[in-house]
């Protein structure tokens, strides 16, 4: 597979590209209905669209070429940390596209759509279980928005104890997730930074230094970015706690804890999960997402209206909530991603959820194994659901660059893993395998890694033109970002064609 | 890797050139190589007062972005304007061109580090 195409597909043309004048997609019949005047009946039509004009044939080589230029989890290993890039089984798509799920309306009252209802409930439940929260809502739609959500409720839960101004800055350590300040900044709360210690840990001695009655949480992601679990968490909540502030878990790297530990149960106030991570619902374009969070009492009369709820064992919708912090959401979120995610964990069952971290953490462990003589691990202690390894011995010895090995393993088949996160690891390359790839994948992967290893002393340059087996070679990053260009322009706005 | 010795740093690696009251601002050669191709320089306006230890401004490369932290107190009396179209210079050329604002510093510039001391911080 070495250096050579691995695909021998020529760059696709745009279907604007393709087009030509007068050429159509469908026959239709000749119209047995009298014509009407367009112009005459709307008063103005435009005269032209600049669709792209192609026959039906055209459309579909144009697209199923371009399906064959993209890299997803069905074509290969995609090993990108901290997405748990796992299987999306498929029987989630056939529960989703059942017409009783997909041809509700958002508008329909919620006694006319009892099993809908029992859906959402059903998802709250198990995630409750799971996780160790007292209240679930499923209505944020990404992990950055219950992540926010979570620091709203934290915020009226301030202001309902007189605490909301003076308590106006939030801590995350410099591992975070850089989602974590950024939804504190939009919060309007300082954000602080806490550093890790030597072992990979939250630093407590800094931590202690920063706690005072300005703080009104912390954000910690556990296990943490460097693919860590922190051993010192049920006392960095207590520590938090006794100083007035809350602690939220950034639930992203979830998949490590399903069915062995619970975050509820380590003294967590609230944390968001994405179920487009852990519990297999599509990410990015195949999505949308679902960032449900998990909170304990105390937050609850803040929840986001509405709550869904059982009263009398019917299902019903709860709006009636005078210290909620209102809507985030249209509707209930995201509701089919909340039927695919329903369908994986009964799919699952209670009894073998724990089967999902115990592989994730396995997989990863014998990755960081494997290459520790190549790619050693920034902290050399067990790992969880993803390893974070450093390249740095090449890119001092060789001038290889952690971003140089990920491009070359585009040639050997493989979706490159995270790279330069988090931050405080210099060439970070963080693997996250998750409990869905066998060991025979995992040892191709590894074996490529060693090889491109051995490249990068021999023959660093083969790194550096890496990619050279896809329709495009190695990009411009600097001058995508500078010279931002993504629109395509017609011949009649004076560019391309 | 670059550290003259005429500067003060930062851990932070921020370096310093005190001209009389006016302290000279940027990153340092190590830092513009840790973060690689720097594409946007957010930079505060003149007049503004920063604390030391307080972020005053950001960098973005193709990476990440960056905050960068003021090694003194006192107030921006100037921004280099260059890096709006070219903030590569910042890369190419950081003790120099790639200069980042200019401070009147108002009282003591405490707790920097020297060159052989950043230089150790470093390696």
């Amino acid at each position: 597979m070495k250096g050579q195409a691995v695909r021998s597909v020529p760059l696709p043309k745009l279907i604007f590209e393709k087009s030509r004048k007068g050429r159509v997609g469908c026959n239709v019949p000749v119209a047995d209905t009298p014509e009407v005047d367009l112009k005459a009946a709307l008063g103005q039509v435009r005269e032209e669209l600049h669709l792209p004009e192609v026959s039906e044939l055209e459309v579909l080589r144009h697209f199923t070429i371009l399906s064959h230029v993209n890299y997803g989890i069905e074509t290969g290993f995609y090993p990108l940390g901290s997405c748990t890039m796992k299987y999306n089984p498929k029987i989630n798509e056939r529960t989703a596209a059942l017409p009783g799920f997909s041809m509700l309306h958002p508008m329909q009252p919620a006694s006319m759509i009892p099993g809908a209802m029992e859906i959402l409930l059903g998802v709250q439940d198990m995630l409750k279980e799971i996780t160790g929260f007292d209240y679930i809502t499923l209505q944020p739609v990404a992990g950055a928005h219950g992540e926010m959500t979570c620091l709203m409720l934290i915020r009226a839960y301030h202001e309902s104890r007189g605490e909301g101004k003076q308590r106006h800055t939030i801590l995350v350590p410099d591992s975070a997730h850089g989602t974590n300040p950024a939804s504190a900044a939009r919060c309007g709360y300082d954000v602080k930074s806490i550093p890790t210690d030597a072992d990979g840990n939250t630093d407590l001695k800094a931590l202690e230094a920063a706690l005072d009655d300005s703080i009104a949480g912390l954000m910690l992601t556990n296990p943490s970015t460097l693919g860590l679990f922190e051993p010192n968490i049920t006392k960095i909540c207590e520590m938090v706690h006794k100083a007035g502030g809350m602690v939220f878990c950034d639930g992203a790297n979830m998949n490590a804890m399903v069915g062995t530990t619970r975050p509820g149960d380590h003294g967590f106030d609230c944390m968001h999960l994405n179920l487009h991570k852990t519990f297999s619902t599509p990410h990015g374009g195949g999505g949308p997402g679902c960032g449900a969070i998990g909170i304990k009492s105390h937050l609850e009369p803040f929840l986001p209206v509405p709550i869904v709820q059982r009263v009398d064992g019917k299902p019903s919708l709860d709006w009636h909530r005078p210290h909620s912090i209102g809507r985030v959401s249209p509707y209930y979120g995201q509701f089919l991603m909340e039927v695919r995610a329903y369908t994986y964990l009964r799919a699952y069952g209670k009894e073998k959820m724990h089967e999902i971290s115990h592989y994730a953490v396995l997989n990863a462990n014998y990755i960081k194994a494997r290459l520790k003589d190549v790619l050693p691990a920034a902290y050399d202690r067990p790992c969880m659901h993803e390893c974070v390894l450093t390249a740095e011995k090449y890119k001092k010895q060789h001038g290889v660059r952690a971003l140089d090995i990920s491009k070359r393993l585009i040639d050997y088949g493989f979706h490159p893993p995270t790279n330069y996160f988090p931050l405080i690891v210099p060439e970070a390359m963080m693997i996250e395998p998750t409990e869905t790839e066998c060991k025979e994948t995992l040892d191709a992967f590894c074996d490529a890694m060693i090889e491109i290893c051995t490249e990068a002393v021999n023959d660093p340059d083969l790194l550096h033109n890496a990619p050279t087996s896809q329709i495009v070679g190695r990009l411009d990053e600097t001058k995508a970002v500078k010279e931002l260009d993504v629109r395509w322009r017609t011949k009649r706005e004076g560019v391309k064609v | 890797m670059n550290v003259p010795a005429d500067l003060k740093y930062t851990s932070s690696h921020e370096w310093v050139k005190m001209e009389g009251d006016i302290a000279t601002i940027g990153i340092t050669d190590h830092a513009q190589s840790e973060l690689g191709d720097i594409v946007y320089v957010d930079l505060p306006e003149v007049g503004r007062a920063v604390k030391a230890g307080d972020t005053f401004g950001s960098i973005e490369s193709v990476k990440t972005v960056s905050d960068v932290y003021a090694p003194v107190s006192g107030e921006v009396v100037e921004v280099n304007g260059m890096l709006g179209a070219q903030s590569e210079v910042v890369n190419t050329d950081p003790y120099g061109k790639g200069y980042l604002v200019k401070i009147k510093v108002n009282g003591a510039a405490d707790g920097l580090l020297d060159a052989a001391a950043y230089t150790a911080s470093i390696s």
